[in-house]
Protein backbone atom coordinates (compact mmCIF):
# COMPACT_ATOMS: atom_id res chain seq x y z
CA UNK A 1 0.00 0.00 0.00
CA UNK A 2 1.39 3.73 -1.01
CA UNK A 3 0.57 6.46 0.50
CA UNK A 4 -0.31 9.88 -2.14
CA UNK A 5 -0.21 13.44 -1.35
CA UNK A 6 -3.36 15.23 -3.00
CA UNK A 7 -2.72 18.60 -3.00
CA UNK A 8 -5.12 21.35 -3.92
CA UNK A 9 -4.34 23.90 -6.53
CA UNK A 10 -6.70 27.03 -6.66
CA UNK A 11 -6.51 29.34 -9.52
CA UNK A 12 -7.97 32.41 -7.73
CA UNK A 13 -6.77 32.32 -3.89
CA UNK A 14 -7.59 35.45 -3.27
CA UNK A 15 -11.60 34.88 -4.28
CA UNK A 16 -13.72 35.53 -1.14
CA UNK A 17 -16.57 33.41 -0.80
CA UNK A 18 -19.26 33.78 1.71
CA UNK A 19 -19.92 32.36 4.99
CA UNK A 20 -22.49 30.25 3.42
CA UNK A 21 -20.98 29.20 0.52
CA UNK A 22 -17.78 28.34 2.99
CA UNK A 23 -19.91 26.33 5.16
CA UNK A 24 -21.38 24.38 2.33
CA UNK A 25 -17.49 23.43 1.14
CA UNK A 26 -16.49 22.83 4.53
CA UNK A 27 -19.15 20.49 5.13
CA UNK A 28 -18.54 18.99 1.43
CA UNK A 29 -14.86 18.61 2.00
CA UNK A 30 -15.78 16.76 5.80
CA UNK A 31 -18.20 14.76 4.14
CA UNK A 32 -15.24 13.22 1.28
CA UNK A 33 -12.99 12.99 3.75
CA UNK A 34 -15.09 10.49 6.02
CA UNK A 35 -15.74 8.67 2.95
CA UNK A 36 -12.12 8.24 2.38
CA UNK A 37 -11.45 7.41 6.00
CA UNK A 38 -14.66 4.83 6.31
CA UNK A 39 -12.40 3.12 3.70
CA UNK A 40 -9.33 3.14 6.36
CA UNK A 41 -7.68 5.09 3.48
CA UNK A 42 -7.36 8.40 5.14
CA UNK A 43 -3.59 9.07 6.47
CA UNK A 44 -3.67 12.93 7.60
CA UNK A 45 -3.80 16.52 6.15
CA UNK A 46 -4.34 19.69 6.73
CA UNK A 47 -5.73 23.05 5.44
CA UNK A 48 -3.26 25.74 4.55
CA UNK A 49 -4.73 29.44 5.40
CA UNK A 50 -3.89 32.56 3.70
CA UNK A 51 -3.00 34.06 7.01
CA UNK A 52 0.56 34.51 7.75
CA UNK A 53 1.76 33.20 4.70
CA UNK A 54 4.96 34.21 3.18
CA UNK A 55 7.52 34.01 0.26
CA UNK A 56 11.05 33.72 0.93
CA UNK A 57 13.22 34.84 -2.75
CA UNK A 58 16.81 34.80 -2.69
CA UNK A 59 18.65 37.77 -1.19
CA UNK A 60 16.73 37.89 1.90
CA UNK A 61 13.88 39.29 -0.38
CA UNK A 62 10.29 38.01 1.95
CA UNK A 63 6.96 38.97 0.05
CA UNK A 64 3.52 38.44 1.72
CA UNK A 65 0.67 35.67 0.82
CA UNK A 66 1.73 33.00 -2.11
CA UNK A 67 -0.43 35.84 -4.25
CA UNK A 68 1.69 38.37 -6.50
CA UNK A 69 3.22 37.34 -9.41
CA UNK A 70 2.03 33.19 -8.67
CA UNK A 71 -1.48 33.20 -9.79
CA UNK A 72 -1.92 29.91 -8.44
CA UNK A 73 -1.84 29.30 -4.81
CA UNK A 74 -1.66 25.80 -2.50
CA UNK A 75 -5.27 25.63 -0.37
CA UNK A 76 -4.30 22.14 1.52
CA UNK A 77 -3.70 19.16 1.24
CA UNK A 78 -4.64 15.27 2.50
CA UNK A 79 -3.11 12.20 2.53
CA UNK A 80 -4.46 8.84 1.39
CA UNK A 81 -3.68 5.49 1.15
CA UNK A 82 -4.17 3.50 -2.08
CA UNK A 83 -2.90 0.72 -4.34
CA UNK A 84 -2.28 2.17 -7.18
CA UNK A 85 -2.45 5.82 -8.62
CA UNK A 86 -5.47 4.81 -9.98
CA UNK A 87 -6.86 4.59 -6.93
CA UNK A 88 -5.74 7.89 -5.46
CA UNK A 89 -6.76 9.63 -8.44
CA UNK A 90 -10.41 8.23 -7.94
CA UNK A 91 -10.60 9.65 -4.41
CA UNK A 92 -9.21 13.19 -5.80
CA UNK A 93 -11.92 13.38 -8.43
CA UNK A 94 -14.07 13.31 -5.72
CA UNK A 95 -12.44 16.53 -4.29
CA UNK A 96 -15.11 19.70 -3.80
CA UNK A 97 -12.19 21.82 -5.09
CA UNK A 98 -12.76 20.68 -8.17
CA UNK A 99 -16.15 22.85 -8.24
CA UNK A 100 -14.20 25.80 -9.17
CA UNK A 101 -13.12 26.59 -12.44
CA UNK A 102 -9.67 26.19 -13.13
CA UNK A 103 -9.06 24.59 -9.44
CA UNK A 104 -7.16 21.45 -10.05
CA UNK A 105 -5.90 18.32 -7.46
CA UNK A 106 -2.43 17.40 -8.09
CA UNK A 107 -1.74 13.31 -6.94
CA UNK A 108 1.95 12.73 -5.97
CA UNK A 109 2.99 9.45 -4.37
CA UNK A 110 4.99 9.72 -1.32
CA UNK A 111 8.73 8.56 -1.56
CA UNK A 112 8.86 5.72 1.52
CA UNK A 113 12.52 6.06 1.68
CA UNK A 114 12.91 2.40 1.47
CA UNK A 115 15.12 2.71 -1.06
CA UNK A 116 12.67 1.36 -3.77
CA UNK A 117 11.86 4.54 -4.94
CA UNK B 1 -32.30 -11.10 50.21
CA UNK B 2 -30.88 -14.90 50.53
CA UNK B 3 -27.16 -15.90 50.29
CA UNK B 4 -27.45 -17.07 47.08
CA UNK B 5 -28.69 -13.74 45.53
CA UNK B 6 -25.54 -11.91 48.10
CA UNK B 7 -22.55 -13.81 47.19
CA UNK B 8 -21.94 -13.06 43.67
CA UNK B 9 -23.24 -9.46 44.26
CA UNK B 10 -20.41 -9.02 47.22
CA UNK B 11 -18.33 -11.02 45.51
CA UNK B 12 -18.04 -8.76 42.33
CA UNK B 13 -17.68 -5.68 44.15
CA UNK B 14 -15.54 -7.03 47.37
CA UNK B 15 -13.18 -9.25 45.26
CA UNK B 16 -11.58 -6.37 43.72
CA UNK B 17 -11.10 -4.96 46.41
CA UNK B 18 -9.62 -7.34 48.34
CA UNK B 19 -7.12 -8.06 46.05
CA UNK B 20 -6.25 -5.08 45.49
CA UNK B 21 -5.38 -4.05 49.31
CA UNK B 22 -3.59 -7.67 49.01
CA UNK B 23 -1.47 -7.41 45.86
CA UNK B 24 -0.27 -3.81 47.82
CA UNK B 25 0.57 -5.55 51.02
CA UNK B 26 2.50 -8.75 49.22
CA UNK B 27 3.85 -7.10 45.58
CA UNK B 28 2.71 -8.02 42.18
CA UNK B 29 4.99 -10.98 42.07
CA UNK B 30 2.47 -12.69 44.41
CA UNK B 31 -0.77 -11.63 42.88
CA UNK B 32 -1.93 -15.47 42.30
CA UNK B 33 -1.61 -15.77 46.36
CA UNK B 34 -4.05 -12.22 46.61
CA UNK B 35 -6.34 -13.80 44.12
CA UNK B 36 -6.36 -17.30 45.90
CA UNK B 37 -6.55 -15.59 49.60
CA UNK B 38 -9.57 -13.76 47.73
CA UNK B 39 -11.04 -16.46 46.45
CA UNK B 40 -10.44 -18.78 49.56
CA UNK B 41 -12.57 -16.08 51.67
CA UNK B 42 -15.72 -16.04 49.18
CA UNK B 43 -15.72 -19.89 49.64
CA UNK B 44 -15.73 -19.68 53.38
CA UNK B 45 -18.86 -17.56 52.96
CA UNK B 46 -20.68 -19.55 51.04
CA UNK B 47 -19.72 -22.35 53.16
CA UNK B 48 -20.79 -20.62 56.56
CA UNK B 49 -23.31 -18.10 55.62
CA UNK B 50 -25.61 -21.26 53.58
CA UNK B 51 -26.17 -22.97 57.12
CA UNK B 52 -25.97 -20.01 59.49
CA UNK B 53 -27.17 -17.14 57.58
CA UNK B 54 -25.89 -13.99 55.82
CA UNK B 55 -24.23 -11.94 58.39
CA UNK B 56 -25.82 -8.29 59.70
CA UNK B 57 -22.13 -6.73 58.47
CA UNK B 58 -21.43 -8.72 55.42
CA UNK B 59 -18.46 -6.81 54.33
CA UNK B 60 -16.90 -6.52 57.59
CA UNK B 61 -16.77 -10.46 57.71
CA UNK B 62 -15.25 -10.80 54.35
CA UNK B 63 -12.61 -8.88 55.48
CA UNK B 64 -12.01 -10.52 58.59
CA UNK B 65 -12.07 -13.70 57.21
CA UNK B 66 -9.60 -12.26 54.51
CA UNK B 67 -6.78 -10.85 57.45
CA UNK B 68 -7.51 -14.47 59.23
CA UNK B 69 -6.60 -16.58 56.02
CA UNK B 70 -3.67 -13.72 55.05
CA UNK B 71 -2.22 -14.51 58.55
CA UNK B 72 -2.48 -18.40 58.69
CA UNK B 73 -1.04 -18.43 55.06
CA UNK B 74 2.20 -16.64 55.88
CA UNK B 75 2.56 -18.56 59.55
CA UNK B 76 1.52 -21.70 56.98
CA UNK B 77 4.20 -20.45 54.47
CA UNK B 78 7.72 -20.29 55.82
CA UNK B 79 9.17 -18.98 52.69
CA UNK B 80 6.57 -16.53 51.70
CA UNK B 81 6.85 -14.98 55.72
CA UNK B 82 10.30 -15.06 55.38
CA UNK B 83 10.03 -12.63 52.20
CA UNK B 84 7.33 -10.41 53.32
CA UNK B 85 6.43 -10.57 56.55
CA UNK B 86 9.43 -8.47 57.12
CA UNK B 87 8.29 -6.14 55.06
CA UNK B 88 4.72 -5.76 56.74
CA UNK B 89 6.33 -5.28 59.74
CA UNK B 90 8.25 -2.99 58.84
CA UNK B 91 5.40 -1.18 57.07
CA UNK B 92 3.18 -1.41 60.11
CA UNK B 93 5.06 -1.06 63.42
CA UNK B 94 2.05 -2.14 65.51
CA UNK B 95 1.07 -5.12 67.49
CA UNK B 96 -0.24 -6.99 64.98
CA UNK B 97 2.29 -8.15 62.73
CA UNK B 98 0.29 -9.41 60.15
CA UNK B 99 -2.25 -6.54 59.79
CA UNK B 100 -3.94 -6.00 56.46
CA UNK B 101 -4.76 -2.72 55.80
CA UNK B 102 -8.98 -3.04 54.38
CA UNK B 103 -9.82 0.82 55.10
CA UNK B 104 -11.53 2.66 52.60
CA UNK B 105 -8.95 4.64 51.86
CA UNK B 106 -6.30 2.32 51.25
CA UNK B 107 -8.72 -0.03 49.25
CA UNK B 108 -9.62 2.67 46.81
CA UNK B 109 -5.94 3.52 46.29
CA UNK B 110 -5.03 -0.19 45.92
CA UNK B 111 -7.43 -1.24 43.26
CA UNK B 112 -6.51 2.18 41.28
CA UNK B 113 -2.89 1.57 41.39
CA UNK B 114 -3.84 -2.35 40.54
CA UNK B 115 -5.97 -0.60 37.40
CA UNK B 116 -2.31 0.80 36.13
CA UNK B 117 -0.53 -1.63 36.88
CA UNK B 118 -2.72 -4.36 34.82
CA UNK B 119 -2.70 -1.44 32.20
CA UNK B 120 1.07 -1.55 31.93
CA UNK B 121 2.14 -0.77 28.42
CA UNK B 122 4.36 -3.65 28.38
CA UNK B 123 1.54 -6.25 28.28
CA UNK B 124 -0.35 -6.60 25.31
CA UNK B 125 -3.78 -5.34 24.99
CA UNK B 126 -5.52 -8.99 25.17
CA UNK B 127 -3.66 -9.94 27.93
CA UNK B 128 -4.33 -6.38 29.94
CA UNK B 129 -7.89 -7.31 29.50
CA UNK B 130 -8.20 -10.76 30.92
CA UNK B 131 -6.60 -9.72 33.79
CA UNK B 132 -8.57 -6.68 34.44
CA UNK B 133 -11.52 -9.16 34.33
CA UNK B 134 -9.99 -11.34 36.65
CA UNK B 135 -7.94 -9.19 38.97
CA UNK B 136 -10.61 -6.25 38.94
CA UNK B 137 -14.02 -7.42 37.94
CA UNK B 138 -13.60 -10.59 40.16
CA UNK B 139 -14.70 -13.35 36.78
CA UNK B 140 -14.09 -16.76 36.73
CA UNK B 141 -12.16 -18.39 34.14
CA UNK B 142 -15.16 -19.65 32.40
CA UNK B 143 -16.84 -16.58 32.25
CA UNK B 144 -13.72 -14.92 30.60
CA UNK B 145 -14.01 -17.73 28.51
CA UNK B 146 -17.41 -17.33 27.25
CA UNK B 147 -17.10 -13.20 26.98
CA UNK B 148 -13.84 -13.92 24.38
CA UNK B 149 -15.39 -16.91 23.00
CA UNK B 150 -12.10 -18.93 23.85
CA UNK B 151 -11.46 -22.20 25.90
CA UNK B 152 -10.27 -22.16 29.16
CA UNK B 153 -6.85 -23.24 28.39
CA UNK B 154 -6.34 -20.12 25.85
CA UNK B 155 -7.27 -17.75 29.14
CA UNK B 156 -5.45 -19.48 31.51
CA UNK B 157 -2.38 -19.45 29.33
CA UNK B 158 -3.11 -16.04 28.57
CA UNK B 159 -3.66 -14.59 32.53
CA UNK B 160 -0.32 -17.35 33.55
CA UNK B 161 1.72 -15.32 30.53
CA UNK B 162 0.19 -12.10 31.51
CA UNK B 163 1.17 -12.48 35.47
CA UNK B 164 4.87 -14.28 34.35
CA UNK B 165 5.63 -10.56 32.51
CA UNK B 166 4.42 -8.34 35.59
CA UNK B 167 6.69 -10.47 37.98
CA UNK B 168 9.56 -10.22 35.50
CA UNK B 169 9.10 -6.78 34.17
CA UNK B 170 9.30 -5.44 37.98
CA UNK B 171 6.19 -3.57 38.10
CA UNK B 172 4.93 -2.06 41.25
CA UNK B 173 2.08 -1.03 42.50
CA UNK B 174 2.44 2.71 42.62
CA UNK B 175 0.66 5.57 41.11
CA UNK B 176 2.58 6.57 38.39
CA UNK B 177 4.03 10.16 38.65
CA UNK B 178 2.50 13.47 37.24
CA UNK B 179 4.25 13.47 33.93
CA UNK B 180 3.51 9.93 33.58
CA UNK B 181 -0.12 10.10 33.88
CA UNK B 182 -1.45 10.87 30.55
CA UNK B 183 0.98 8.31 28.48
CA UNK B 184 -0.17 5.31 30.88
CA UNK B 185 -3.64 7.02 31.38
CA UNK B 186 -3.96 6.26 27.74
CA UNK B 187 -3.68 2.62 27.73
CA UNK B 188 -5.95 2.82 31.10
CA UNK B 189 -8.90 3.78 29.10
CA UNK B 190 -7.92 1.80 26.01
CA UNK B 191 -8.51 -1.13 28.49
CA UNK B 192 -11.55 0.18 29.92
CA UNK B 193 -12.91 1.14 26.73
CA UNK B 194 -12.39 -2.66 25.71
CA UNK B 195 -13.72 -3.72 28.68
CA UNK B 196 -17.29 -2.06 28.56
CA UNK B 197 -17.29 -2.95 24.05
CA UNK B 198 -16.47 -6.55 25.11
CA UNK B 199 -19.76 -6.44 26.82
CA UNK B 200 -21.63 -4.10 25.20
CA UNK B 201 -21.17 -6.02 21.90
CA UNK B 202 -19.49 -9.21 22.73
CA UNK B 203 -21.09 -12.02 20.49
CA UNK B 204 -21.34 -14.00 23.73
CA UNK B 205 -25.25 -15.02 24.33
CA UNK B 206 -25.14 -14.56 28.35
CA UNK B 207 -26.28 -10.96 28.24
CA UNK B 208 -26.47 -11.07 32.18
CA UNK B 209 -22.72 -11.36 32.30
CA UNK B 210 -21.82 -9.19 29.77
CA UNK B 211 -24.26 -6.02 31.01
CA UNK B 212 -22.38 -6.79 34.10
CA UNK B 213 -18.88 -6.42 32.34
CA UNK B 214 -20.16 -2.99 31.23
CA UNK B 215 -21.06 -1.98 34.81
CA UNK B 216 -17.72 -3.29 35.88
CA UNK B 217 -16.24 -0.81 33.33
CA UNK B 218 -17.95 2.08 34.33
CA UNK B 219 -17.07 1.52 38.40
CA UNK B 220 -13.62 1.31 36.93
CA UNK B 221 -14.38 4.50 35.06
CA UNK B 222 -15.64 6.46 37.87
CA UNK B 223 -12.59 4.99 40.32
CA UNK B 224 -10.73 7.02 37.75
CA UNK B 225 -13.11 10.23 37.89
CA UNK B 226 -13.13 10.31 41.80
CA UNK B 227 -9.12 10.48 41.75
CA UNK B 228 -8.19 14.43 41.11
CA UNK B 229 -5.05 13.55 39.23
CA UNK B 230 -6.77 11.29 36.85
CA UNK B 231 -10.04 13.13 36.68
CA UNK B 232 -9.02 14.61 33.03
CA UNK B 233 -11.33 15.67 30.34
CA UNK B 234 -10.81 12.29 27.76
CA UNK B 235 -11.61 9.85 31.06
CA UNK B 236 -15.18 12.01 31.66
CA UNK B 237 -15.51 11.67 27.77
CA UNK B 238 -14.95 7.73 27.93
CA UNK B 239 -17.71 7.96 31.13
CA UNK B 240 -19.83 9.71 29.39
CA UNK B 241 -19.85 7.19 26.71
CA UNK B 242 -20.78 4.61 28.62
CA UNK B 243 -23.45 6.00 30.71
CA UNK B 244 -25.30 7.02 27.58
CA UNK B 245 -25.06 3.68 26.06
CA UNK B 246 -25.50 1.35 29.36
CA UNK B 247 -29.01 3.58 29.24
CA UNK B 248 -30.43 1.38 27.12
CA UNK B 249 -29.53 -2.13 28.40
CA UNK B 250 -33.12 -2.19 29.22
CA UNK B 251 -34.30 -1.42 25.75
CA UNK B 252 -32.12 -3.33 24.31
CA UNK B 253 -33.15 -6.81 25.08
CA UNK B 254 -36.54 -8.55 24.84
CA UNK B 255 -38.05 -10.48 26.50
CA UNK B 256 -36.61 -13.59 25.81
CA UNK B 257 -33.23 -11.92 25.41
CA UNK B 258 -33.04 -11.30 22.06
CA UNK B 259 -31.88 -7.88 21.06
CA UNK B 260 -34.16 -5.37 19.49
CA UNK B 261 -32.76 -2.87 17.31
CA UNK B 262 -32.45 1.06 18.09
CA UNK B 263 -35.61 2.03 16.00
CA UNK B 264 -37.74 -0.31 17.61
CA UNK B 265 -36.79 0.08 21.06
CA UNK B 266 -39.37 1.84 23.40
CA UNK B 267 -37.32 5.07 24.62
CA UNK B 268 -39.48 5.00 28.00
CA UNK B 269 -37.18 2.18 28.93
CA UNK B 270 -34.83 3.94 28.72
CA UNK B 271 -32.55 4.73 31.80
CA UNK B 272 -33.04 8.70 32.11
CA UNK B 273 -31.05 8.46 35.21
CA UNK B 274 -27.83 7.37 33.00
CA UNK B 275 -28.81 9.60 30.54
CA UNK B 276 -28.59 12.77 32.24
CA UNK B 277 -25.29 11.38 34.11
CA UNK B 278 -24.00 10.98 30.41
CA UNK B 279 -24.50 14.96 30.18
CA UNK B 280 -23.07 15.56 33.07
CA UNK B 281 -19.79 13.98 32.40
CA UNK B 282 -19.69 14.90 28.90
CA UNK B 283 -20.40 18.61 29.61
CA UNK B 284 -17.25 18.16 32.50
CA UNK B 285 -15.25 16.74 29.70
CA UNK B 286 -15.68 19.70 27.30
CA UNK B 287 -12.59 21.71 28.88
CA UNK B 288 -9.12 22.35 27.94
CA UNK B 289 -8.45 21.67 24.15
CA UNK B 290 -7.85 18.06 23.66
CA UNK B 291 -10.71 15.89 21.14
CA UNK B 292 -10.24 12.76 21.74
CA UNK B 293 -12.34 9.60 19.74
CA UNK B 294 -14.01 9.35 23.64
CA UNK B 295 -15.53 12.87 22.81
CA UNK B 296 -16.82 12.08 19.78
CA UNK B 297 -18.15 9.00 20.84
CA UNK B 298 -19.63 10.32 23.54
CA UNK B 299 -21.26 13.37 21.59
CA UNK B 300 -22.58 10.59 19.11
CA UNK B 301 -24.26 8.70 21.60
CA UNK B 302 -25.51 11.72 23.42
CA UNK B 303 -27.26 12.54 20.04
CA UNK B 304 -28.45 8.99 19.75
CA UNK B 305 -30.60 9.78 22.95
CA UNK B 306 -32.63 11.88 20.90
CA UNK B 307 -35.47 9.65 19.47
CA UNK B 308 -36.70 12.06 16.92
CA UNK B 309 -35.54 11.71 13.57
CA UNK B 310 -34.30 15.05 12.70
CA UNK B 311 -32.18 16.71 9.86
CA UNK B 312 -30.08 18.57 12.42
CA UNK B 313 -30.11 14.74 14.77
CA UNK B 314 -28.25 12.90 11.46
CA UNK B 315 -26.14 15.99 10.35
CA UNK B 316 -24.53 15.98 13.21
CA UNK B 317 -24.03 12.69 13.67
CA UNK B 318 -22.52 12.26 10.33
CA UNK B 319 -20.03 15.15 10.94
CA UNK B 320 -19.31 13.22 14.46
CA UNK B 321 -18.57 10.18 12.15
CA UNK B 322 -16.64 11.92 9.81
CA UNK B 323 -14.68 13.32 12.38
CA UNK B 324 -13.59 9.80 14.32
CA UNK B 325 -12.92 7.89 11.31
CA UNK B 326 -10.59 10.18 10.22
CA UNK B 327 -8.31 9.98 13.76
CA UNK B 328 -9.71 6.46 14.60
CA UNK B 329 -10.99 3.58 11.79
CA UNK B 330 -12.68 1.00 12.80
CA UNK B 331 -15.47 -1.03 10.77
CA UNK B 332 -17.87 -0.55 13.12
CA UNK B 333 -17.59 3.55 12.76
CA UNK B 334 -17.43 3.65 8.64
CA UNK B 335 -20.61 1.57 9.03
CA UNK B 336 -22.58 3.58 11.15
CA UNK B 337 -21.16 6.49 9.39
CA UNK B 338 -22.25 4.85 6.01
CA UNK B 339 -25.89 4.57 7.63
CA UNK B 340 -25.78 8.49 9.11
CA UNK B 341 -24.75 9.65 5.57
CA UNK B 342 -28.32 7.69 4.22
CA UNK B 343 -30.42 9.60 6.91
CA UNK B 344 -27.78 13.20 6.43
CA UNK B 345 -27.65 12.93 2.27
CA UNK B 346 -29.96 9.97 1.23
CA UNK B 347 -29.80 6.45 0.16
CA UNK B 348 -28.54 7.58 -3.35
CA UNK B 349 -25.39 8.72 -2.22
CA UNK B 350 -25.11 6.17 0.90
CA UNK B 351 -25.45 3.06 -1.47
CA UNK B 352 -22.57 4.17 -3.74
CA UNK B 353 -20.50 5.22 -0.60
CA UNK B 354 -21.34 1.91 1.42
CA UNK B 355 -20.42 -0.17 -1.56
CA UNK B 356 -16.67 0.95 -1.32
CA UNK B 357 -16.36 -0.16 2.43
CA UNK B 358 -15.76 -3.26 1.03
CA UNK B 359 -15.80 -5.33 4.33
CA UNK B 360 -17.08 -8.44 2.91
CA UNK B 361 -16.43 -10.65 6.24
CA UNK B 362 -18.53 -8.12 8.23
CA UNK B 363 -22.14 -9.75 8.71
CA UNK B 364 -23.13 -6.12 9.72
CA UNK B 365 -21.64 -4.89 5.84
CA UNK B 366 -24.25 -6.90 4.15
CA UNK B 367 -27.18 -6.04 6.72
CA UNK B 368 -26.51 -2.28 6.37
CA UNK B 369 -26.81 -3.15 2.45
CA UNK B 370 -29.79 -4.65 2.68
CA UNK B 371 -31.32 -1.75 4.60
CA UNK B 372 -30.10 0.86 2.21
CA UNK B 373 -31.66 -1.51 -0.63
CA UNK B 374 -35.02 -1.27 1.21
CA UNK B 375 -37.75 0.52 -0.83
CA UNK B 376 -34.92 0.78 -3.49
CA UNK B 377 -35.01 -2.63 -4.95
CA UNK B 378 -36.38 -5.19 -3.23
CA UNK B 379 -34.89 -7.83 -5.07
CA UNK B 380 -31.03 -6.53 -4.16
CA UNK B 381 -32.13 -6.15 -0.45
CA UNK B 382 -33.33 -9.71 -0.29
CA UNK B 383 -30.11 -11.00 -1.64
CA UNK B 384 -27.89 -9.16 0.76
CA UNK B 385 -29.75 -9.64 3.64
CA UNK B 386 -29.65 -13.71 2.65
CA UNK B 387 -26.07 -13.03 2.14
CA UNK B 388 -25.72 -11.23 5.89
CA UNK B 389 -27.65 -13.67 7.49
CA UNK B 390 -25.35 -16.75 6.04
CA UNK B 391 -22.33 -15.23 7.43
CA UNK B 392 -24.27 -14.20 10.76
CA UNK B 393 -22.31 -15.13 14.05
CA UNK B 394 -25.04 -15.31 16.81
CA UNK B 395 -28.29 -16.82 17.40
CA UNK B 396 -29.52 -13.32 18.14
CA UNK B 397 -28.30 -11.62 14.82
CA UNK B 398 -29.91 -14.20 12.94
CA UNK B 399 -32.87 -14.03 14.79
CA UNK B 400 -33.05 -9.80 13.48
CA UNK B 401 -32.04 -10.55 9.82
CA UNK B 402 -34.88 -13.34 9.43
CA UNK B 403 -37.47 -10.89 10.50
CA UNK B 404 -35.83 -8.01 8.06
CA UNK B 405 -36.16 -10.89 5.58
CA UNK B 406 -39.49 -11.73 6.46
CA UNK B 407 -40.62 -8.17 6.12
CA UNK B 408 -39.20 -7.84 2.80
CA UNK B 409 -41.33 -11.19 1.44
CA UNK B 410 -44.48 -10.05 2.56
CA UNK B 411 -44.07 -6.66 1.55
Amino acid sequence: MNEFMLIFRHQDGKAVASPEQIQIWMKQTMDWIGGIAAQNKFSGGNGLPFDDARVVWPNDVVTNGPFGEIKETIGGYIIVKADSVDEAVAFAKGCPVLQGDGNSVEVRKIARGDGLH
Amino acid sequence: MSHHELIPHLFRTEFRKITAVLCKAFGLEHMAVAEDLASETFLAALETWSYKGVPPNPTAWLYTVAKNKTRNYILRTQVFADKITPLLQEAEATQEAFSIDLSPGNITDSQLQLLFAICHPSLPVESQVALALRMLCGLGIDEIATAFLASKDTINKRLFRAREKLRTAGIVLAFPGPAEIPARLDAVMTTLYLLFSEGYYSESQDTMLREDLCLEAMQLTHLLVAYEPTNLPPVKALLSLMCFHASRFEARRGRHGEPILYDEQDETLWNQNLIVQGAYFLYGAATGGCLTKYHLEATIAYWNTQKADTPEKWEAILQLYNQLLSIAYSPVAALNRTYALSKARGKAVAIPAAEQLKLERNPFYFALLGELYTDVNSARALQYFEQALSVARTAGDQQTIRKKIDRLRDG
